[in-house]
């Protein structure tokens, strides 16, 4: 798998530890904070290739790659980084690191607290996606990279695009803000609010303390999400009515149709990699977003200062991050004049469509970087 | 790389009439928004050449992806959908570039893109052309090197002539700051200047408000 001639090949991860911490949204201060990254390419002499990838809510800083020749599986978003692929490591280098609040390596409820010398657990401060991109602006400065050629994520990874873009104008060339929205709807909302009742209601959750994960409660809280990931149509096809494995129904409460039987399967292989408590302050963070809301609830004025161009993509799909919002988004740049490119592609995946739908993705994504990457060449050979 | 930039665009503007007769009327150094912008190329001559800020709007995904691998801001939509999105004055050069007949509502989108650019440019496809009112004279819907469909699966749907087109443009308090009849051949005939609406097979107008 790994001797594939598009793959980065073997990578670690490497943990950079911010000792002083970072002083959080709410006002208090987290220290100290580790994030755990990854980087795939070679950072230029001039330091002005990089570009930062941001992961959704489920994923982290291993993007792509193996860990191991004997690794089946590579990093999420393999497809799209690589050798000769849109984010190209013969070109670029990338940087991908686990969000604060995290599970796998950064710095989350799951950490031991300096101060008691046990997890954090719910004592863990609430954080917001502006936390986490301060934090990983620390990492930026920690690398020497003075702008980022581009910041790009989809979902939850596109909300800390924006808020990049927004907080920090000057440090990047442009923003990639796929499948995701400068403001979460009531929709959502409310489906993060039935995800975390569903993990607290489990006994084994006991108030954030457990040694085991609340499995079931952690279980149906990706269940549910992991609909809204999907799509009518896309479900249509992947199972319709099929039934599991009996001939008929078994008259019973046990999964009789395809469909149950895979959602079990996803949230049982959730809960082997994820953390019940990370889950609850990932998804508050995803709540308390909205960009507007910091500037006079006026979308427009939030990008008062921005510049550089973004790229906006959604799926015609997606209900959980719906077309309209990216629009609302969309307009609310045209208003700042900046050079906006926005596509709405057609696809039936739903939201999962940013991870599935590789090559019409991938080609807008190599066409917008080649762009911006062959300018900036011309720009520094005059 | 740059010289082969500059060729591509000096051929593909050349390649037609309209495009040669609009790019030579853009000045340098503006900002150009262009609907039903295709592949961006026009655009792209215009950045290469001009230096001009461009933008395109374009609803088929995948012209919309050539744009963005031209380097071409382009925004994904349907004209008919309206262009709400786009702030007043933001351009100083509105393109609509042989789209006009397509949309639902042309006087609409007349009023748009003098709502967002300082100037308009249309370039028309004229049914007033003799070879096409030969044919509707002789009983069937025009079929011509502009005009290349049939009546059933043309995407032409609001077909007029450079005479209505003027009638439009008074009516809605359009000036038409400099008309431009055209041929697909090189020289202009006289007769095409002194009667476009009878020798004109296209039209590039420039309007403001």
């Amino acid at each position: 798998m790994t001797n594939k001639t598009d793959s980065v090949g073997i990578v670690e991860p490497h943990d950079f530890v911010l000792q002083e911490g970072i002083r959080l949204h709410s006002g208090q201060i987290l220290a100290p904070v580790t994030l755990r990254y990854e980087t795939y390419g070679t950072l230029s002499e001039k330091k002005d290739n990089a570009i930062l990838i941001e992961h959704a809510l489920s994923g982290d800083a291993h993007a792509a790659g193996y860990y191991a020749e004997s690794d089946g599986r590579p990093g999420w978003w393999d497809s799209m980084i690589g050798p000769g692929k849109p984010f190209d490591t013969n070109r670029y280098f990338i940087v991908c690191s686990n969000i604060l609040g995290g599970c796998s390596g950064s710095t989350g409820p799951g950490s031991i607290n300096p101060a008691t010398g046990k997890p954090y657990n719910m004592s863990f401060p609430v954080i917001t996606i502006e936390d986490m991109v301060d934090a990983q602006r620390k990492l930026k400065e920690h690398l020497g990279i003075q702008k980022w050629l581009s910041v790009a994520g989809g979902s939850m990874g596109g909300m800390q695009a924006i808020q990049w873009g927004i907080k920090y104008p000057d440090e990047m060339d442009s923003v990639i803000a796929i499948a995701t929205t400068a403001r979460i709807s009531a929709q959502s909302i409310a489906f993060n609010w039935v995800g975390r009742e569903a993990i607290m209601d489990d006994q084994d959750w006991n108030h954030g303390n457990y040694t085991e994960q609340p499995e079931h409660g952690l279980a149906t809280a990706r269940m549910l999400a992991h609909i809204t990931y999907l799509s009518e149509e896309s479900m249509r096809q992947k199972f319709g009515r099929r039934l599991q494995s009996s001939e008929d129904y078994s008259y019973a409460f046990k999964k009789d149709f395809s469909v149950e039987s895979y959602l079990e399967h996803q949230g049982s292989r959730f809960v082997e990699r994820f953390d019940a408590n990370s889950y609850l302050y990932i998804t508050r963070a995803i709540d308390y977003f909205d960009v507007a809301g910091r500037h006079d609830g006026e979308l427009k004025k939030a990008f008062e200062h921005v510049s550089c161009p973004f790229m906006v993509v959604s799926f015609s799909s997606d209900w959980l991050f719906p077309p309209a919002q990216s629009r609302e988004l969309v307009k609310a740049l045209l208003d700042n004049d900046i050079d906006t490119t926005y596509c709405n592609i057609e696809s039936s995946y739903g939201h999962d469509a940013f991870l599935l739908e590789e090559a019409t993705l991938g080609r807008m994504l190599s066409g917008f970087l080649d762009n911006l990457y062959d300018r900036r060449e011309e720009e520094n050979a005059k | 790389m740059r010289n082969d930039l500059i060729k591509a665009s000096e051929e593909y503007i050349y390649s037609r009439r309209d495009l040669s007769t609009m790019a030579e009327m853009i000045p340098e150094n503006v900002r150009i928004l262009d609907l039903g912008c295709g592949t961006g190329r026009l655009l792209k001559a215009m950045q290469v050449l001009k230096g001009a800020r461009v933008m395109g709007v374009e609803m088929n995904e995948s012209k919309v992806i050539e744009c963005i691998g031209r380097g071409v801001p382009v925004i994904q939509k349907n004209l008919d959908e309206g262009l709400s999105d786009f702030k007043d004055n933001s351009f100083d050069f509105v393109i609509l570039s042989q789209t006009f007949q397509t949309v639902k509502r042309p006087d609409v989108i007349l009023d748009e893109m003098l709502r967002i650019g300082k100037r308009g440019i249309v370039s028309f496809i004229n049914i007033g052309y003799w070879r096409a009112r030969i044919q509707i004279a002789l009983g069937n819907m025009p079929v011509t090197r502009t005009l290349p469909m049939q009546w059933y699966d043309t995407t032409n749907i609001h077909l007029g002539t450079i005479s209505d087109f003027r009638k439009l443009c008074r009516d809605r308090n359009i000036r038409i700051v400099t008309e431009l009849p055209l041929q697909e051949r090189n020289r202009i005939p006289l007769r095409c200047r002194l009667w476009p609406n009878l020798f004109a097979s296209t039209c590039v107008f420039i309007i403001e408000k």
